[in-house]
């Protein structure tokens, strides 16, 4: 028996893609996690621009992430001219990039995903049933979003991130009211995770390769080693070694592969898997009551990562700022040019990014190249989906298609940010 | 006066921050749920309605056919069309392609003839009001939620909205900045740029970048002179400058060194 899957508009994921899939006799023949979401080339306009402005420019890459996008070009951006910031500015963009990946969790979570599980089409249909769940995701969300605004001037695309630092320094007044917040919003958090824990997610396994940033005492986000479950470590410098780009016919995003292995997951799940020890307190003894033991293979329990990671941000932001070294502000135009190339990876919300720039002695870029997570994710998908079918082949086409779905959303992509790769 | 909106939000080519920032309205959400119906919003729903709408807001500039095909059938269907952010209105950052020799664009993708005869695109970027009739521009990268919040209240009161095409320099007056420009002698946008933010980048420091496109009657030359004899930019750092958010904007053409 033959069944053709195909969904024209993923719902409840950020950009435009679609799925096409045909399944025989229970074997799936065609799986495609297609991405119609036109490509915006933006390697091929930086080339020329101001070392100034990279990460005001890549920041509209994405409306959802553009915090870790900020980070990786000015990070690059600096290794290419030469410039090393103070842990002042290192702690502020940590706090700044823990409340991007608070509020992106939240939106994933609340208004995203869980809707699938509690039979709902969408969380505003949710809301006239249970108003007090959507309240609590919009508060912690907003919480998110206000250590942007604190830190960053505004909540999306931020302003006063600068090369070298800051443009101002967020009040104590401000700070401790965020703290204050925050200490408050761990309930909120804690039930975040107890949440997820009791959804049914499905337990479909598959033994992918996870790959995540890893820095010794500290939860990666901003920086790091590069490590993955099938033994891979190398410094991000070398990431272009190990990780290729393959362009598929269907689709504007090119898909990831580990060099001679195969298509791998980076986001919330490997993020925890190879992190579990560093993770705060609470955040560790949440994972613990909830039954996630590293390393977990199965792709929906990216929820529950998700989830734990939610607490995390909370946390970590909690003494970010309570050990806060003094610092100060810096011009947006302080730093003068240098010629040389650097590149850095972040930890965006849904996994690894990459930025890498060439810059001339005029402070102009001369190439640009970027990588994804959605992009890196891409092939992993499919390959999950072909894992998967197998197991939901007898169900009506109607549910199979929602399942599908439920899969894609688990990951999170953001489509928007995966269209515009350089050549392999 | 209507008694409930209804609603579509679209996204073009854009980067999803304008429907972010819609989403950022997480105090007013629940109230704003009792006055307006979300009929089609692909991002937050599963169940999307064709319309019609009283009115769309369209995140994105059109950059494909298939873009140009939907946003003819959105006017169509739609009583209120709102140029929804930068890149509906001038389209923004992207619009920077529009300077860039297709050559250049094809080093992203190696084999870009496979892509392009399934899925074409203009590899230019269009603001919407090329296209069709746009009954509001709502101008931000993002635009500030209480202009999204203005837009809906005008909708419902059935007026036209009050949005600020006064010089970013009024707000920042406004909040008692001192002016980076005459004073410190620093490119700033301000004195060409619509306001709406509340002047955010003068106010932590920093120059006013321009991202909420030119003001109601803007002088770009003006300011670029201002730039070059006054702040010492070169004459390509000033085409850099008005190349950015709005580069494609009539009025500011000119000085981004357009035809």
């Amino acid at each position: 028996m033959e069944k053709n899957i195909r969904v024209d508009y993923i719902a409840r994921v950020e950009g435009q893609g679609e799925l096409t899939i045909k399944v025989v006799d229970g074997t799936p023949e065609t799986v495609q996690f297609g991405i119609f979401e036109p490509p915006k080339f933006f390697e091929a306009f930086l080339v020329g621009r101001d070392f100034r402005e990279i990460h005001e420019l890549t920041s509209r890459i994405c409306g959802i992430c553009p915090v870790p996008h900020q980070i990786a070009a000015l990070r690059a951006v600096e290794k290419a001219v030469g410039i090393e910031v103070d842990e002042y500015t290192r702690q502020l963009r940590r706090l700044m990039n823990f409340g991007s990946h608070l509020q992106s969790h939240v939106l994933n979570l609340y208004l995203l995903a869980a809707p699938d599980y509690l039979g709902y089409e969408s969380a505003i249909s949710l809301a006239r049933d249970n108003p007090e769940l959507l309240k609590k995701g919009l508060k912690l969300k907003k919480l998110g979003n206000d250590i942007i605004e604190v830190v960053g001037g505004r909540a999306v695309h931020p302003v006063s991130a600068v090369v070298g630092g800051f443009t101002h320094t967020p009040s104590r007044a401000k700070l401790e009211d965020l703290k204050d917040r925050l200490r408050e919003a761990r309930r909120d958090s804690e039930e975040t995770v107890r949440l997820f824990s009791e959804l049914d997610l499905p337990d479909f396994e598959r033994n992918e390769e996870q790959i995540a940033l890893t820095r010794g005492g500290e939860y990666p986000i901003n920086e790091g080693t590069l490590k993955s479950t099938g033994g891979l470590e190398a410094g991000e410098d070398e990431y272009r070694r190990y990780i290729k780009e393959v362009q598929v016919d269907y689709s504007w995003a090119k898909h990831s592969i580990v060099e001679g292995r195969g298509s791998f997951m980076v986001g919330p799940l490997p993020r925890v898997n190879l992190n579990y020890r560093v993770l705060s307190d609470g955040a560790r003894e949440a994972a613990e009551a909830a039954g996630f033991k590293p390393v977990v293979h199965r792709p929906f329990e990216a929820l529950l990562a998700r989830a734990i990671e939610v607490l995390n941000a909370v946390e970590q932001s909690i003494l970010i700022i309570e050990d806060l070294p003094k610092g100060k502000a810096v011009r947006e135009d302080a730093f003068k040019p240098r010629s040389g190339f650097g590149c850095a990876v972040v930890e965006a919300p849904r996994g690894l990014l990459y930025h890498a720039y060439k810059v001339n002695d005029k402070g102009l870029v001369e190439e640009a190249d970027i990588v994804t997570p959605t992009a890196m994710n891409a092939r992993n998908i499919e390959e999950d989906l072909k894992g998967y079918l197998p197991t939901i082949a007898d169900l009506r086409e109607e549910e199979m298609i929602l399942r599908c779905e439920m899969l894609v959303r688990a990951y999170d992509p953001c489509i928007s940010c995966s269209v515009h790769v350089h050549r392999a | 006066m209507r008694d409930k909106l209804k609603i579509a939000v679209v996204k073009m080519t854009g980067c999803a921050g304008c429907q972010m920032e819609f989403l950022r309205l997480e105090e007013e959400f629940m109230d704003l749920l009792e006055k307006v119906d979300i009929e089609y919003f692909v991002m937050a729903k599963r169940e999307n309605h064709p319309g019609p709408y009283d009115l769309v807001f369209i995140e994105g500039s059109v950059s494909t056919p298939r873009e140009l095909e939907e946003l003819r059938e959105l006017r169509r269907r739609s009583e209120i069309l709102v140029a929804f952010g930068d890149c509906a209105c001038t389209g923004c950052i992207p619009s920077i392609l529009n300077w860039v020799p297709p050559i250049v664009s094809s080093r992203v993708y190696e084999d870009f003839t496979a892509i392009h005869s399934r899925k074409e695109s203009f590899q230019r970027i269009i603001p919407l009001a090329e296209f069709v009739e746009v009954d509001v521009h709502l101008r931000g990268c993002p635009p500030h939620k209480d202009t999204i919040l203005e837009v809906l209240k005008a909708g419902l009161l059935g007026v036209k909205p009050w949005l600020r095409l006064h010089p970013v320099c009024v707000e920042c007056k406004l909040k008692e900045n001192g002016c980076l420009l005459t004073s410190e002698h620093r490119p700033c946008m301000g004195p060409v740029t619509a306001a709406g933010c509340g002047a955010i980048c003068p106010s932590v420091g920093r120059i006013c970048e321009g991202c909420y496109g030119p003001m109601s009657d803007a002088n770009p030359e003006s300011l670029a002179r201002v730039f070059m004899e006054e702040c010492g930019l070169s004459k390509d750092e000033v085409v850099r400058k008005f190349r950015k958010y709005a580069g494609a904007a009539r009025a500011f053409l000119k000085v981004a060194g357009g035809g």
